[in-house]
């Protein structure tokens, strides 16, 4: 098990629980009631420090590097399911993966950002930083399912679009703004689901979505911490207080109406129990989808257009203010 | 709608005039650091008159550039909220004060109505001065709200853009102006009106990623720095120096993401041709 700072006291906790075990292995004394006590404490515990979770613990947990990737989710939802490759362009990214599948017998295409299971894996996966034949190729299994009428699902799990010299020369930003023109307008429904990070241009850009959910522990924001915390801050130190300044929590996401839903996570973050959260997911994914499949084409696009118009907060100042103002200068 | 009333009540935003170049100043160029009069430059289009490098200039200088005489100013009541009461090593409400204090112009777009050469031209135009022409809730709003105007109007759009990227004080809302934007291009394109996008320098991050690159026609001036990630996050990610002329306009052109480059002293003229092929009241287009 991998115990994240804040999970210092469960790691504590579960070394004791070890040594009780050996204890009772060891057949001498009957540590049954002891053992019971503990796990007791142990389940408390996690209660405890999972109902106050800050910004920053949850960026960490989203990060976790036992936590479930886009494969185990897809593998998991569809019994049967066939990974499609390639841009036909330019390549295949390796860092947004994707193909047909079936949801209780509904034909999806699914696709997401794969981060790598292992050092060697999370090179191969560029750490689910995509370069702009990912997003094409995204779109092109989107466009796939349109002409199908097959319903899309996209898992939003990335640090970040790559900033490299070659995803410049190929388009990165040209890639992510097509995907959102083309989503847009996409005739069949898009439900997306933010299942680990979601940084910035790199996750909006398989993102746009009639219904958009994020995992309990997730964050979605136009920057990480980091990168907030070094530019704003002029420091990397201060990424806490940057994940506090930017509520980047999928509460504070919902509470702003900038995503439809949040899906509970297990006690203990989604890798503590896998399955599980599989199978909310799914849940939630199958029920976006039959209430989208209600409404007509024209219907689903003007409402998704129209929710993402909505987006943003400003106010509005009178005639007489900008008379004012205007004379001041 | 509330602003369309407005403007049919004959209740808008003051009509400007061109600005009288200042007298007596001076301007020293960034690049060749040579010195010529305010006044020359503002003859030479506000490029330097010795090297022709095109100046960082405001959203009303490329109003008086391209528009004949007057022009209309559009929803210039929309201003910028704190919806996150943010704070870093200084309020954003400070901030925004102070950039309101600092500029002429109201956010880090602003949207006007004119003539270009005799035909109707919806311009809205980013200023770098304003936050690093980072795009916030007022940018996506105003661009919405320009989209819906030339589609009740059947004005052609041109968006010039100039970002430093996100508005990162208003952090997911910024982020979501991106697909807000991009959604309400897809109106505009279903409604057969034309969107030149005029990228200048520099033009990076959510802005390149949305609106910027999704012109009917991408154009930019010469040397604009152009990109989605900025030079220095490239250089730290792959650890080597960037090639010479890395992410200019004119790498853009070869790589294929910019239909041209248009000189400043080009640009009016260039943007009247254009206007004059997409114009759907002359008969011989008629369909
Ligand atoms: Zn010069």
């Amino acid at each position: 098990m991998v115990f994240l700072e804040f999970e210092k006291p469960l790691e504590v906790l579960y070394e004791q629980l070890e040594k009780l075990q050996q204890v009772g292995d060891e057949g001498e004394i009957d540590v049954t009631e002891m053992i019971k006590m503990l796990e007791n404490k142990i389940k408390n515990k996690r209660k405890e420090i999972y109902s106050n979770l800050t910004g920053w613990q949850k960026v960490q947990l989203s990060r976790h590097p036992e936590r479930p990737y886009t494969f185990y989710y897809i593998k998991q939802m569809c019994r049967k399911f066939v990974e499609l490759h390639g841009d036909r362009y330019y390549a295949d990214d390796k860092a947004i993966v994707g193909g047909i599948g079936s949801l209780d017998g509904q034909t999806v295409v699914i696709l997401g950002q794969q981060k790598g299971v292992n050092t060697k894996m999370r090179q191969y996966r560029n750490f689910g930083m995509a370069n702009p034949e990912g997003y094409r190729k995204a779109l092109r299994l989107m466009k796939l399912a349109e002409r199908f009428g097959f319903p899309v699902v996209t898992l939003i799990d990335t640090p970040g679009a790559y900033p490299g010299l070659e995803a410049e020369e190929r388009g990165q930003a040209e890639a992510i703004a097509r995907n959102l023109f083309e989503m847009a307008q996409l005739k069949v429904p898009i439900v997306s689901v933010v299942i680990g990070e979601g940084a910035s241009g790199g996750a909006i850009g398989i993102g746009l979505g009639d219904r958009v959910f994020m995992l309990e522990n997730t964050w979605y924001s136009v920057i990480s911490p980091e990168s907030c915390s070094s530019i704003l801050w002029r420091s990397w130190d201060y990424k806490e207080q940057a994940a506090e300044a930017l509520k980047l929590t999928a509460d504070d996401m919902y509470e702003f109406g900038l995503i439809d839903g949040i899906i509970k996570e297990p006690m203990g973050g989604a890798h503590s129990n896998p399955e599980e959260m599989a199978k909310m997911l799914k849940r939630h994914i199958k029920k976006a989808i039959s209430e989208l499949q209600e409404m007509s084409e024209d219907e689903r696009i003007d409402a998704r257009i129209e929710k993402y118009s909505k987006m943003g907060e400003y106010s509005i100042i009178s005639e007489e203010e900008i008379v004012n103002e205007n004379d001041k200068k | 709608m509330g602003w369309f009333k407005r403007l049919k009540d004959g209740i808008q935003t003051a009509t400007r005039n061109k600005k009288e170049a200042p007298e007596g100043l001076w301007y020293k160029c960034k690049r060749c650091k040579e010195t010529s009069t305010m006044k020359e430059m503002k003859d030479n289009f506000l490029k330097c008159p010795k090297c022709n490098y095109h100046a960082r200039i405001g959203s009303y200088d490329y109003f008086d550039i391209i528009f004949d005489g007057t022009y209309t100013e559009l929803f210039s009541e929309l201003r910028s909220k704190d919806p996150l009461n943010f704070t870093d090593l200084k309020p954003y409400t400070k901030r925004l004060d102070e950039a309101y204090k600092k500029n002429d112009v109201s956010d880090a777009i602003t949207v006007a109505h004119g003539k270009v050469n005799r035909k109707a031209l919806v311009i809205a135009a980013m200023d770098f001065k304003f936050i690093g022409g980072s795009m916030g809730s007022v940018v996506g709003q105003r661009i919405a709200n320009a989209i819906d105007y030339c589609i009740e109007t059947r004005t052609p759009l041109l968006i010039i853009s100039k970002s430093g990227g996100a508005r990162m004080m208003e952090a997911a809302y910024s982020l979501m102006q991106l697909p807000k934007t991009s959604a309400k291009l897809t109106l505009l394109a279903k409604h057969k009106i034309p969107y030149i996008s005029l990228m200048t320098d520099p033009t990076t991050g959510g802005v390149t990623a949305s609106f910027a690159m999704l012109g009917d026609i991408n154009i930019a001036e010469p040397e604009a720095l152009i990109g989605f990630a900025g030079p220095r996050v490239i250089k730290e990610t792959i650890k080597k120096d960037l090639p010479d002329g890395f992410q200019t306009s004119e790498f853009l052109l070869e790589h294929g993401f910019l239909d041209f480059i248009v000189d400043r002293k080009d640009l009016k003229e260039t943007l009247s041709d254009l206007l004059y092929f997409f114009d759907e009241t002359r008969p011989a287009n008629a369909s």
